[in-house]
Protein backbone atom coordinates (compact mmCIF):
# COMPACT_ATOMS: atom_id res chain seq x y z
CA UNK A 1 0.00 0.00 0.00
CA UNK A 2 1.11 3.53 -0.70
CA UNK A 3 2.54 5.47 2.22
CA UNK A 4 -0.03 8.17 1.76
CA UNK A 5 -3.56 8.10 0.44
CA UNK A 6 -6.50 10.49 0.67
CA UNK A 7 -9.45 9.06 2.56
CA UNK A 8 -11.66 9.89 -0.45
CA UNK A 9 -9.46 7.64 -2.56
CA UNK A 10 -9.76 4.85 -0.02
CA UNK A 11 -13.53 5.39 -0.02
CA UNK A 12 -13.72 4.99 -3.78
CA UNK A 13 -11.72 1.77 -3.62
CA UNK A 14 -13.81 0.45 -0.73
CA UNK A 15 -17.02 1.06 -2.69
CA UNK A 16 -15.57 -0.95 -5.52
CA UNK A 17 -14.49 -3.75 -3.21
CA UNK A 18 -17.71 -4.04 -1.22
CA UNK A 19 -19.89 -3.24 -4.23
CA UNK A 20 -18.57 -6.38 -5.88
CA UNK A 21 -19.65 -8.46 -2.88
CA UNK A 22 -23.01 -6.82 -2.20
CA UNK A 23 -25.25 -6.15 -5.16
CA UNK A 24 -27.69 -4.13 -3.05
CA UNK A 25 -25.15 -1.33 -2.90
CA UNK A 26 -26.13 1.53 -5.20
CA UNK A 27 -24.25 4.81 -5.54
CA UNK A 28 -25.50 8.33 -6.13
CA UNK A 29 -23.41 11.35 -6.95
CA UNK A 30 -24.07 14.95 -7.93
CA UNK A 31 -21.69 15.57 -10.82
CA UNK A 32 -18.60 15.09 -8.66
CA UNK A 33 -17.82 11.43 -9.27
CA UNK A 34 -14.26 12.18 -10.37
CA UNK A 35 -13.61 14.16 -7.20
CA UNK A 36 -15.47 12.01 -4.68
CA UNK A 37 -13.94 8.90 -6.31
CA UNK A 38 -17.30 7.22 -6.82
CA UNK A 39 -16.09 7.16 -10.45
CA UNK A 40 -14.32 3.90 -9.61
CA UNK A 41 -17.65 2.24 -8.77
CA UNK A 42 -19.34 3.96 -11.73
CA UNK A 43 -16.87 2.43 -14.16
CA UNK A 44 -17.25 -1.09 -12.80
CA UNK A 45 -20.97 -1.06 -11.99
CA UNK A 46 -22.63 1.52 -14.27
CA UNK A 47 -26.05 -0.10 -13.80
CA UNK A 48 -25.86 0.66 -10.06
CA UNK A 49 -24.52 4.17 -10.34
CA UNK A 50 -26.84 7.17 -10.71
CA UNK A 51 -25.66 10.66 -11.40
CA UNK A 52 -28.23 13.09 -10.09
CA UNK A 53 -26.69 16.14 -11.69
CA UNK A 54 -26.07 19.19 -9.57
CA UNK A 55 -29.20 18.70 -7.50
CA UNK A 56 -28.14 17.45 -4.08
CA UNK A 57 -31.44 17.87 -2.29
CA UNK A 58 -33.26 15.60 -4.71
CA UNK A 59 -30.38 13.14 -4.48
CA UNK A 60 -30.70 12.81 -0.69
CA UNK A 61 -34.43 12.18 -0.82
CA UNK A 62 -34.12 9.78 -3.78
CA UNK A 63 -31.63 7.82 -1.68
CA UNK A 64 -34.12 7.79 1.18
CA UNK A 65 -36.78 6.41 -1.14
CA UNK A 66 -34.65 3.70 -2.71
CA UNK A 67 -33.43 2.55 0.71
CA UNK A 68 -37.03 1.55 1.51
CA UNK A 69 -36.86 -0.94 -1.37
CA UNK A 70 -33.95 -2.88 0.14
CA UNK A 71 -31.08 -1.13 -1.59
CA UNK A 72 -28.14 0.33 0.34
CA UNK A 73 -27.56 3.74 -1.17
CA UNK A 74 -24.20 5.47 -0.82
CA UNK A 75 -24.63 9.17 -1.53
CA UNK A 76 -21.65 11.32 -2.29
CA UNK A 77 -20.89 14.94 -2.88
CA UNK A 78 -18.71 17.49 -1.08
CA UNK A 79 -19.33 17.87 2.67
CA UNK A 80 -20.50 21.43 2.11
CA UNK A 81 -23.33 20.33 -0.16
CA UNK A 82 -24.22 17.16 1.72
CA UNK A 83 -24.29 18.30 5.34
CA UNK A 84 -24.70 21.96 4.46
CA UNK A 85 -27.07 22.40 1.56
CA UNK A 86 -29.01 19.21 2.16
CA UNK A 87 -29.13 19.29 5.95
CA UNK A 88 -32.88 19.32 6.02
CA UNK A 89 -33.30 16.51 3.49
CA UNK A 90 -30.92 14.43 5.58
CA UNK A 91 -32.77 15.36 8.75
CA UNK A 92 -36.31 14.79 7.50
CA UNK A 93 -36.11 12.29 4.61
CA UNK A 94 -33.31 10.12 6.04
CA UNK A 95 -32.84 10.79 9.77
CA UNK A 96 -36.43 11.01 10.99
CA UNK A 97 -37.48 7.67 9.43
CA UNK A 98 -34.04 6.23 10.35
CA UNK A 99 -33.43 4.97 6.83
CA UNK A 100 -30.48 2.90 5.72
CA UNK A 101 -28.67 5.62 3.76
CA UNK A 102 -24.90 6.14 3.83
CA UNK A 103 -23.93 9.74 3.25
CA UNK A 104 -20.28 9.79 2.27
CA UNK A 105 -19.09 13.37 2.03
CA UNK A 106 -15.70 14.23 0.67
CA UNK A 107 -13.66 17.44 0.58
CA UNK A 108 -14.32 18.27 4.22
CA UNK A 109 -12.31 20.82 6.12
CA UNK A 110 -9.56 23.32 5.37
CA UNK A 111 -7.43 20.72 3.56
CA UNK A 112 -9.64 21.13 0.47
CA UNK A 113 -7.06 23.77 -0.35
CA UNK A 114 -7.27 26.12 -3.31
CA UNK A 115 -11.06 26.07 -3.75
CA UNK A 116 -11.26 28.20 -0.63
CA UNK A 117 -13.89 29.11 1.94
CA UNK A 118 -17.06 28.28 -0.01
CA UNK A 119 -15.93 24.68 -0.37
CA UNK A 120 -14.16 24.13 2.95
CA UNK A 121 -16.81 22.69 5.22
CA UNK A 122 -15.83 23.06 8.86
CA UNK A 123 -19.37 22.66 10.12
CA UNK A 124 -20.52 19.25 8.88
CA UNK A 125 -19.80 17.26 12.04
CA UNK A 126 -21.70 19.79 14.13
CA UNK A 127 -24.70 19.65 11.80
CA UNK A 128 -24.81 15.88 11.46
CA UNK A 129 -24.23 15.31 15.17
CA UNK A 130 -27.47 17.08 16.09
CA UNK A 131 -29.62 14.66 14.09
CA UNK A 132 -31.09 11.99 16.38
CA UNK A 133 -29.99 8.48 15.46
CA UNK A 134 -27.33 9.57 12.99
CA UNK A 135 -23.97 7.80 13.11
CA UNK A 136 -21.15 10.27 12.37
CA UNK A 137 -17.69 9.03 11.44
CA UNK A 138 -14.43 10.75 10.54
CA UNK A 139 -11.74 8.23 9.57
CA UNK A 140 -8.10 9.07 10.19
CA UNK A 141 -6.38 7.33 7.28
CA UNK A 142 -7.03 5.21 4.22
CA UNK A 143 -7.20 1.96 6.14
CA UNK A 144 -9.71 3.35 8.58
CA UNK A 145 -11.74 4.88 5.72
CA UNK A 146 -12.17 1.42 4.24
CA UNK A 147 -13.09 0.03 7.65
CA UNK A 148 -15.66 2.81 8.11
CA UNK A 149 -17.33 1.91 4.81
CA UNK A 150 -17.44 -1.75 5.82
CA UNK A 151 -18.90 -0.89 9.23
CA UNK A 152 -21.51 1.36 7.60
CA UNK A 153 -22.64 -1.46 5.29
CA UNK A 154 -23.03 -3.81 8.25
CA UNK A 155 -25.00 -1.24 10.24
CA UNK A 156 -28.73 -0.73 9.60
CA UNK A 157 -29.51 2.99 9.70
CA UNK A 158 -28.30 6.40 8.59
CA UNK A 159 -24.57 7.04 8.60
CA UNK A 160 -22.54 10.13 7.73
CA UNK A 161 -18.87 9.60 6.91
CA UNK A 162 -16.47 12.46 6.31
CA UNK A 163 -13.61 12.03 3.87
CA UNK A 164 -10.80 14.38 2.91
CA UNK A 165 -9.10 15.43 -0.29
CA UNK A 166 -5.53 15.51 1.01
CA UNK A 167 -3.30 12.42 0.98
CA UNK A 168 -2.67 11.32 4.56
CA UNK A 169 -0.05 8.99 6.04
CA UNK A 170 -1.24 5.45 6.75
CA UNK A 171 -0.75 4.36 10.36
CA UNK A 172 -3.49 1.80 10.90
CA UNK A 173 -2.54 -1.73 9.94
CA UNK A 174 -4.08 -3.43 6.97
CA UNK A 175 -7.02 -5.61 7.94
CA UNK A 176 -7.93 -3.18 10.73
CA UNK A 177 -11.63 -3.22 11.59
CA UNK A 178 -13.51 -0.59 13.51
CA UNK A 179 -16.51 -0.86 15.75
CA UNK A 180 -18.95 2.02 15.40
CA UNK A 181 -18.93 4.06 18.60
CA UNK A 182 -15.80 2.44 20.00
CA UNK A 183 -12.79 4.77 20.21
CA UNK A 184 -9.27 3.46 19.73
CA UNK A 185 -6.71 4.26 22.37
CA UNK A 186 -3.46 4.48 20.45
CA UNK A 187 -1.07 5.49 23.22
CA UNK A 188 -1.09 5.66 27.00
CA UNK A 189 -0.05 8.78 28.91
CA UNK A 190 -0.11 10.37 32.36
CA UNK A 191 -0.24 14.17 31.95
CA UNK A 192 -2.70 14.96 29.21
CA UNK A 193 -5.18 13.16 26.94
CA UNK A 194 -5.13 14.03 23.25
CA UNK A 195 -8.47 13.19 21.64
CA UNK A 196 -8.37 13.48 17.86
CA UNK A 197 -10.19 12.41 14.73
CA UNK A 198 -9.65 12.49 10.99
CA UNK A 199 -6.39 13.89 9.72
CA UNK A 200 -5.51 15.21 13.20
CA UNK A 201 -4.88 11.71 14.56
CA UNK A 202 -1.49 11.29 12.90
CA UNK A 203 -0.65 14.85 13.99
CA UNK A 204 -1.63 13.89 17.53
CA UNK A 205 0.84 10.98 17.45
CA UNK A 206 3.55 13.40 16.34
CA UNK A 207 2.55 15.90 19.02
CA UNK A 208 2.91 13.13 21.60
CA UNK A 209 6.54 12.67 20.55
CA UNK A 210 7.25 16.39 20.79
CA UNK A 211 5.64 16.53 24.24
CA UNK A 212 7.65 13.49 25.36
CA UNK A 213 10.79 15.37 24.41
CA UNK A 214 9.76 18.03 26.90
CA UNK A 215 9.02 15.50 29.62
CA UNK A 216 5.24 15.55 29.14
CA UNK A 217 3.42 12.24 28.87
CA UNK A 218 0.37 12.32 26.58
CA UNK A 219 -2.16 9.64 25.73
CA UNK A 220 -3.75 9.59 22.27
CA UNK A 221 -7.30 8.47 21.54
CA UNK A 222 -8.56 8.13 17.97
CA UNK A 223 -12.26 8.93 17.91
CA UNK A 224 -13.34 7.71 14.49
CA UNK A 225 -16.99 7.87 15.55
CA UNK A 226 -18.10 11.31 16.70
CA UNK A 227 -21.58 9.95 17.30
CA UNK A 228 -22.29 7.80 19.20
CA UNK A 229 -19.33 9.10 21.19
CA UNK A 230 -17.30 6.65 23.24
CA UNK A 231 -17.66 8.68 26.43
CA UNK A 232 -16.37 5.89 28.58
CA UNK A 233 -12.99 5.65 26.84
CA UNK A 234 -12.52 9.42 26.98
CA UNK A 235 -13.63 9.88 30.58
CA UNK A 236 -11.58 6.92 31.79
CA UNK A 237 -8.45 8.38 30.26
CA UNK A 238 -9.24 11.85 31.61
CA UNK A 239 -9.36 10.27 35.06
CA UNK A 240 -5.74 9.26 34.58
CA UNK A 241 -4.37 12.46 33.02
CA UNK A 242 -6.63 15.15 34.47
CA UNK A 243 -6.55 17.29 31.32
CA UNK A 244 -7.85 16.91 27.76
CA UNK A 245 -7.07 18.52 24.43
CA UNK A 246 -9.36 17.77 21.49
CA UNK A 247 -8.09 18.20 17.96
CA UNK A 248 -10.09 18.19 14.74
CA UNK A 249 -10.12 19.77 11.29
CA UNK A 250 -13.45 21.42 12.02
CA UNK A 251 -14.83 24.51 13.65
CA UNK A 252 -14.12 24.35 17.38
CA UNK A 253 -17.86 24.94 17.79
CA UNK A 254 -20.13 21.93 17.57
CA UNK A 255 -17.84 19.13 16.45
CA UNK A 256 -15.71 16.61 18.32
CA UNK A 257 -14.35 19.32 20.64
CA UNK A 258 -17.84 20.21 21.77
CA UNK A 259 -18.87 16.57 22.04
CA UNK A 260 -15.90 15.76 24.27
CA UNK A 261 -16.35 18.92 26.36
CA UNK A 262 -20.00 17.96 26.94
CA UNK A 263 -19.08 14.43 27.95
CA UNK A 264 -16.28 15.52 30.29
CA UNK A 265 -18.36 18.31 31.86
CA UNK A 266 -21.15 15.88 32.66
CA UNK A 267 -19.10 12.94 33.86
CA UNK A 268 -15.72 14.05 35.20
CA UNK A 269 -14.99 17.79 34.96
CA UNK A 270 -11.34 18.44 34.14
CA UNK A 271 -9.88 21.09 31.80
CA UNK A 272 -10.78 20.59 28.13
CA UNK A 273 -9.11 22.71 25.47
CA UNK A 274 -10.38 22.60 21.89
CA UNK A 275 -8.03 22.67 18.94
CA UNK A 276 -9.42 23.21 15.46
CA UNK A 277 -10.60 25.94 13.14
CA UNK A 278 -11.15 28.88 15.42
CA UNK A 279 -14.67 29.89 14.32
CA UNK A 280 -13.50 31.47 11.08
CA UNK A 281 -13.92 30.71 7.37
CA UNK A 282 -11.18 29.09 5.34
CA UNK A 283 -9.06 30.57 2.58
CA UNK A 284 -7.56 29.58 -0.75
CA UNK A 285 -4.10 28.11 -0.82
CA UNK A 286 -2.23 24.83 -1.06
CA UNK A 287 -3.56 22.48 1.63
CA UNK A 288 -0.23 22.10 3.36
CA UNK A 289 0.21 25.86 3.65
CA UNK A 290 -3.32 26.26 4.98
CA UNK A 291 -2.70 23.58 7.59
CA UNK A 292 0.26 25.64 8.81
CA UNK A 293 -1.72 28.88 8.56
CA UNK A 294 -4.51 27.54 10.76
CA UNK A 295 -2.15 25.68 13.05
CA UNK A 296 -3.83 22.35 12.31
CA UNK A 297 -0.68 20.36 13.00
CA UNK A 298 1.34 18.70 15.74
CA UNK A 299 2.78 22.02 16.96
CA UNK A 300 -0.74 23.41 17.29
CA UNK A 301 -1.75 20.41 19.38
CA UNK A 302 1.36 20.73 21.57
CA UNK A 303 0.51 24.36 22.34
CA UNK A 304 -3.09 23.50 23.25
CA UNK A 305 -2.00 20.47 25.29
CA UNK A 306 0.19 22.71 27.42
CA UNK A 307 -2.75 25.09 27.89
CA UNK A 308 -4.86 22.19 29.12
CA UNK A 309 -2.18 21.08 31.55
CA UNK A 310 -1.77 24.67 32.85
CA UNK A 311 -5.48 24.74 33.67
CA UNK A 312 -5.19 21.83 36.07
CA UNK A 313 -5.86 22.89 39.64
CA UNK B 1 -71.31 -2.17 -13.12
CA UNK B 2 -69.00 0.74 -13.91
CA UNK B 3 -71.64 3.12 -12.55
CA UNK B 4 -71.87 1.14 -9.34
CA UNK B 5 -68.11 1.23 -8.95
CA UNK B 6 -68.05 4.99 -9.38
CA UNK B 7 -70.89 5.42 -6.92
CA UNK B 8 -69.08 3.25 -4.42
CA UNK B 9 -65.90 5.30 -4.77
CA UNK B 10 -67.88 8.52 -4.36
CA UNK B 11 -69.25 7.15 -1.12
CA UNK B 12 -65.79 6.15 0.06
CA UNK B 13 -64.47 9.62 -0.83
CA UNK B 14 -67.24 11.10 1.27
CA UNK B 15 -66.33 8.84 4.17
CA UNK B 16 -62.71 9.95 3.77
CA UNK B 17 -63.86 13.58 3.98
CA UNK B 18 -65.88 12.80 7.10
CA UNK B 19 -62.93 10.98 8.65
CA UNK B 20 -60.51 13.80 7.82
CA UNK B 21 -62.82 16.37 9.40
CA UNK B 22 -63.33 14.14 12.43
CA UNK B 23 -59.56 14.07 12.91
CA UNK B 24 -59.06 17.81 12.45
CA UNK B 25 -62.03 18.68 14.64
CA UNK B 26 -60.81 16.52 17.50
CA UNK B 27 -57.25 17.77 17.12
CA UNK B 28 -58.46 21.38 17.10
CA UNK B 29 -55.81 21.90 14.43
CA UNK B 30 -54.63 20.42 11.14
CA UNK B 31 -55.23 20.91 7.45
CA UNK B 32 -58.76 20.26 6.19
CA UNK B 33 -58.64 22.16 2.86
CA UNK B 34 -56.17 19.97 1.00
CA UNK B 35 -57.48 16.80 2.63
CA UNK B 36 -60.91 17.53 1.21
CA UNK B 37 -59.62 18.49 -2.23
CA UNK B 38 -57.66 15.23 -2.55
CA UNK B 39 -60.24 12.80 -1.08
CA UNK B 40 -61.49 11.57 -4.47
CA UNK B 41 -57.94 10.88 -5.61
CA UNK B 42 -57.21 8.93 -2.42
CA UNK B 43 -60.42 6.93 -2.77
CA UNK B 44 -59.50 5.95 -6.34
CA UNK B 45 -55.93 5.08 -5.41
CA UNK B 46 -56.62 3.01 -2.30
CA UNK B 47 -59.89 1.41 -3.36
CA UNK B 48 -59.19 0.79 -7.03
CA UNK B 49 -55.66 1.42 -8.24
CA UNK B 50 -53.09 0.37 -5.63
CA UNK B 51 -51.99 -3.23 -5.34
CA UNK B 52 -51.54 -3.40 -1.57
CA UNK B 53 -52.24 -5.83 1.25
CA UNK B 54 -53.65 -4.49 4.51
CA UNK B 55 -52.45 -7.61 6.28
CA UNK B 56 -48.92 -7.18 4.96
CA UNK B 57 -48.32 -3.43 4.86
CA UNK B 58 -44.59 -3.80 4.16
CA UNK B 59 -45.07 -6.33 1.35
CA UNK B 60 -42.06 -5.67 -0.86
CA UNK B 61 -43.95 -5.95 -4.17
CA UNK B 62 -46.74 -3.57 -3.17
CA UNK B 63 -47.50 -0.39 -5.02
CA UNK B 64 -46.24 2.66 -3.14
CA UNK B 65 -47.99 5.91 -2.35
CA UNK B 66 -46.18 8.98 -1.05
CA UNK B 67 -48.22 11.89 0.26
CA UNK B 68 -45.62 14.50 -0.56
CA UNK B 69 -48.02 17.21 0.60
CA UNK B 70 -47.81 15.62 4.05
CA UNK B 71 -49.98 18.23 5.75
CA UNK B 72 -53.01 16.75 3.98
CA UNK B 73 -52.60 13.64 6.12
CA UNK B 74 -56.05 13.80 7.73
CA UNK B 75 -57.25 12.58 4.34
CA UNK B 76 -54.61 9.86 4.15
CA UNK B 77 -55.28 8.73 7.72
CA UNK B 78 -59.02 8.57 7.07
CA UNK B 79 -58.28 6.53 3.93
CA UNK B 80 -55.94 4.13 5.71
CA UNK B 81 -58.47 3.70 8.52
CA UNK B 82 -61.23 3.11 5.97
CA UNK B 83 -59.00 0.51 4.34
CA UNK B 84 -58.39 -1.17 7.70
CA UNK B 85 -54.73 -0.38 8.40
CA UNK B 86 -55.72 0.83 11.87
CA UNK B 87 -58.87 1.50 13.85
CA UNK B 88 -60.96 4.53 12.96
CA UNK B 89 -60.94 5.59 16.61
CA UNK B 90 -57.30 6.63 16.08
CA UNK B 91 -58.64 9.59 14.10
CA UNK B 92 -59.98 11.04 17.37
CA UNK B 93 -56.50 11.42 18.82
CA UNK B 94 -54.83 12.85 15.68
CA UNK B 95 -52.13 15.32 16.77
CA UNK B 96 -52.58 14.48 20.45
CA UNK B 97 -49.53 13.91 22.64
CA UNK B 98 -48.51 10.26 22.54
CA UNK B 99 -51.03 9.39 19.83
CA UNK B 100 -50.36 7.25 16.78
CA UNK B 101 -51.38 9.79 14.16
CA UNK B 102 -48.75 12.52 13.99
CA UNK B 103 -49.34 15.97 12.56
CA UNK B 104 -47.47 14.80 9.46
CA UNK B 105 -47.09 11.19 8.27
CA UNK B 106 -44.61 9.01 10.20
CA UNK B 107 -43.74 5.84 8.28
CA UNK B 108 -42.06 4.29 11.29
CA UNK B 109 -45.15 4.28 13.44
CA UNK B 110 -48.18 4.34 11.17
CA UNK B 111 -49.14 1.20 9.30
CA UNK B 112 -49.73 1.84 5.61
CA UNK B 113 -47.62 5.00 5.40
CA UNK B 114 -44.85 4.45 2.85
CA UNK B 115 -42.80 7.58 3.58
CA UNK B 116 -42.47 10.16 6.31
CA UNK B 117 -43.34 13.49 4.75
CA UNK B 118 -44.29 17.00 5.66
CA UNK B 119 -41.33 19.09 4.64
CA UNK B 120 -42.55 20.07 1.20
CA UNK B 121 -40.71 18.95 -1.90
CA UNK B 122 -39.01 15.94 -0.34
CA UNK B 123 -41.64 13.22 -0.59
CA UNK B 124 -41.80 13.34 -4.36
CA UNK B 125 -38.03 12.78 -4.59
CA UNK B 126 -38.42 9.82 -2.23
CA UNK B 127 -41.08 8.44 -4.59
CA UNK B 128 -38.57 8.76 -7.45
CA UNK B 129 -36.16 6.66 -5.39
CA UNK B 130 -38.82 3.98 -4.86
CA UNK B 131 -39.60 3.91 -8.58
CA UNK B 132 -35.91 3.64 -9.42
CA UNK B 133 -35.61 0.80 -6.91
CA UNK B 134 -38.37 -1.10 -8.70
CA UNK B 135 -36.74 -0.51 -12.09
CA UNK B 136 -33.32 -1.80 -11.14
CA UNK B 137 -34.76 -4.74 -9.24
CA UNK B 138 -36.95 -5.72 -12.18
CA UNK B 139 -40.09 -5.39 -10.07
CA UNK B 140 -43.43 -4.38 -11.54
CA UNK B 141 -44.89 -2.35 -8.69
CA UNK B 142 -45.79 1.27 -9.34
CA UNK B 143 -45.18 4.37 -7.25
CA UNK B 144 -47.60 7.28 -6.88
CA UNK B 145 -46.90 10.67 -5.36
CA UNK B 146 -49.39 13.37 -4.49
CA UNK B 147 -47.85 16.82 -4.65
CA UNK B 148 -49.54 20.08 -3.73
CA UNK B 149 -50.00 23.21 -5.77
CA UNK B 150 -47.99 25.39 -3.43
CA UNK B 151 -45.49 22.57 -2.94
CA UNK B 152 -44.67 22.78 -6.65
CA UNK B 153 -42.89 26.05 -5.91
CA UNK B 154 -40.15 24.11 -4.14
CA UNK B 155 -37.07 23.84 -6.36
CA UNK B 156 -36.58 20.25 -5.26
CA UNK B 157 -39.83 19.26 -7.01
CA UNK B 158 -38.32 20.35 -10.31
CA UNK B 159 -35.06 18.57 -9.53
CA UNK B 160 -37.14 15.43 -9.11
CA UNK B 161 -39.14 16.10 -12.28
CA UNK B 162 -35.82 16.32 -14.15
CA UNK B 163 -34.57 13.12 -12.46
CA UNK B 164 -37.69 11.04 -13.19
CA UNK B 165 -37.66 11.94 -16.87
CA UNK B 166 -33.91 11.38 -17.18
CA UNK B 167 -34.17 7.87 -15.73
CA UNK B 168 -37.39 7.17 -17.70
CA UNK B 169 -39.38 6.27 -14.61
CA UNK B 170 -42.56 5.18 -16.38
CA UNK B 171 -43.50 3.27 -13.23
CA UNK B 172 -43.92 6.59 -11.45
CA UNK B 173 -47.08 8.68 -11.43
CA UNK B 174 -47.08 12.22 -10.14
CA UNK B 175 -50.46 13.63 -9.20
CA UNK B 176 -50.65 17.35 -8.57
CA UNK B 177 -53.57 18.28 -6.34
CA UNK B 178 -54.12 21.57 -8.12
CA UNK B 179 -56.66 23.37 -5.96
CA UNK B 180 -55.15 26.73 -6.84
CA UNK B 181 -54.76 27.89 -3.25
CA UNK B 182 -52.03 28.00 -0.63
CA UNK B 183 -51.71 29.55 2.82
CA UNK B 184 -51.12 33.10 1.67
CA UNK B 185 -53.78 33.06 -1.04
CA UNK B 186 -54.07 32.08 -4.71
CA UNK B 187 -51.06 30.19 -6.05
CA UNK B 188 -51.11 32.53 -9.06
CA UNK B 189 -50.78 35.56 -6.77
CA UNK B 190 -48.32 34.16 -4.23
CA UNK B 191 -45.83 32.77 -6.76
CA UNK B 192 -47.16 31.68 -10.07
CA UNK B 193 -45.84 28.22 -10.85
CA UNK B 194 -48.57 27.52 -13.41
CA UNK B 195 -49.17 26.35 -16.04
CA UNK B 196 -47.76 22.92 -15.23
CA UNK B 197 -48.47 21.20 -18.53
CA UNK B 198 -45.94 22.90 -20.84
CA UNK B 199 -43.25 22.80 -18.16
CA UNK B 200 -43.69 19.09 -17.49
CA UNK B 201 -43.87 18.31 -21.19
CA UNK B 202 -40.69 20.27 -21.78
CA UNK B 203 -39.02 18.14 -19.11
CA UNK B 204 -40.10 15.04 -21.04
CA UNK B 205 -43.18 13.97 -19.12
CA UNK B 206 -46.50 12.63 -20.31
CA UNK B 207 -49.17 14.96 -18.92
CA UNK B 208 -52.88 14.38 -18.37
CA UNK B 209 -55.12 17.13 -17.05
CA UNK B 210 -58.37 16.18 -15.37
CA UNK B 211 -61.08 17.26 -12.98
CA UNK B 212 -59.52 15.86 -9.82
CA UNK B 213 -62.84 15.65 -8.03
CA UNK B 214 -64.37 13.49 -10.74
CA UNK B 215 -63.99 9.79 -9.99
CA UNK B 216 -64.48 8.72 -13.59
CA UNK B 217 -61.76 11.06 -14.84
CA UNK B 218 -59.35 10.04 -12.08
CA UNK B 219 -59.78 6.34 -12.86
CA UNK B 220 -59.32 6.95 -16.57
CA UNK B 221 -56.17 9.01 -16.00
CA UNK B 222 -54.63 6.38 -13.70
CA UNK B 223 -55.34 3.74 -16.31
CA UNK B 224 -53.86 5.86 -19.10
CA UNK B 225 -50.77 6.54 -16.98
CA UNK B 226 -50.16 2.82 -16.58
CA UNK B 227 -50.11 2.36 -20.34
CA UNK B 228 -47.43 4.99 -21.04
CA UNK B 229 -43.94 3.55 -21.40
CA UNK B 230 -40.56 5.27 -21.54
CA UNK B 231 -41.53 8.36 -19.59
CA UNK B 232 -43.24 9.24 -16.33
CA UNK B 233 -46.80 10.53 -16.26
CA UNK B 234 -48.12 13.53 -14.39
CA UNK B 235 -51.80 13.91 -13.69
CA UNK B 236 -52.73 17.54 -13.17
CA UNK B 237 -55.81 17.12 -11.01
CA UNK B 238 -57.79 20.34 -10.95
CA UNK B 239 -59.55 20.23 -7.62
CA UNK B 240 -61.58 22.40 -5.29
CA UNK B 241 -59.95 23.13 -1.98
CA UNK B 242 -62.33 22.26 0.85
CA UNK B 243 -64.44 20.18 -1.57
CA UNK B 244 -67.74 18.96 -0.15
CA UNK B 245 -68.15 21.50 2.63
CA UNK B 246 -69.89 24.64 1.38
CA UNK B 247 -68.17 27.18 3.60
CA UNK B 248 -64.72 25.66 3.12
CA UNK B 249 -64.77 25.43 -0.66
CA UNK B 250 -62.25 27.67 -2.42
CA UNK B 251 -61.25 29.39 0.82
CA UNK B 252 -57.51 29.62 1.45
CA UNK B 253 -58.36 30.36 5.08
CA UNK B 254 -59.38 26.70 5.51
CA UNK B 255 -55.92 25.47 4.53
CA UNK B 256 -54.80 24.93 8.10
CA UNK B 257 -57.47 25.46 10.73
CA UNK B 258 -60.01 23.33 12.50
CA UNK B 259 -63.76 23.90 12.45
CA UNK B 260 -65.51 24.78 15.72
CA UNK B 261 -68.36 22.60 16.95
CA UNK B 262 -71.05 24.42 15.01
CA UNK B 263 -69.01 24.43 11.81
CA UNK B 264 -68.15 20.77 12.26
CA UNK B 265 -71.79 19.83 12.67
CA UNK B 266 -72.75 21.72 9.52
CA UNK B 267 -69.90 20.06 7.60
CA UNK B 268 -70.91 16.60 8.79
CA UNK B 269 -74.55 17.15 7.92
CA UNK B 270 -73.67 18.44 4.43
CA UNK B 271 -71.43 15.48 3.70
CA UNK B 272 -73.89 13.00 5.21
CA UNK B 273 -76.68 14.44 3.14
CA UNK B 274 -74.56 14.12 0.01
CA UNK B 275 -73.77 10.54 0.87
CA UNK B 276 -77.43 9.78 1.39
CA UNK B 277 -78.17 11.23 -2.02
CA UNK B 278 -75.63 8.81 -3.43
CA UNK B 279 -77.62 6.03 -1.80
CA UNK B 280 -75.39 5.54 1.20
CA UNK B 281 -76.93 3.46 3.92
CA UNK B 282 -74.32 3.55 6.65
Amino acid sequence: MADKIATREAYGKALLEFGAKNENIVVFDADLAEATKTCLFKKEFPERFFDCGIAENNMMSVAAGISTTGKIPFVSTFAMFAAGRSFEQIRNSIGYPHLNVKICATHAGISVGEDGATHQCNEDLALMRTIPGMVVMNPSDGVEARAAVEAAINYEGPVYIRFGRLALPIFNEEGYKLEIGKAVKLKDGKDVTIVASGMMVSEALEAREILAGEGISASVINVHTIKPLDKEAIVNDAKITGAVVVSEEHNIIGGLGSAVAEAIAEAYPVPVVRHGVNDVYGKSGPAKELIEYYGLNANGIVKKAKEAIALKK
Amino acid sequence: MEKERILELQKIATDIRLGALRAVYNAKSGHPGGALSSADILACLYFSELNIDVNNPKWEDRDRFVLSKGHSCPGLYATLAEKGFFDKSELDSFRHTGALLQGHPDMKAISGVDMSTGSLGQGFSCACGMALGAKISGKSYRTYALVGDGESQEGQVWEAIMFAAHYKLDNLCLIIDSNGLQIDGCVKDVMNVMPYEPKLEAFGWNVITIDGNNIEEILAALEAARAVKGKPTAIIAKTTKGKGVSFMENQASWHGKAPNEEQYNIAVSELTEYKNQLGGNK
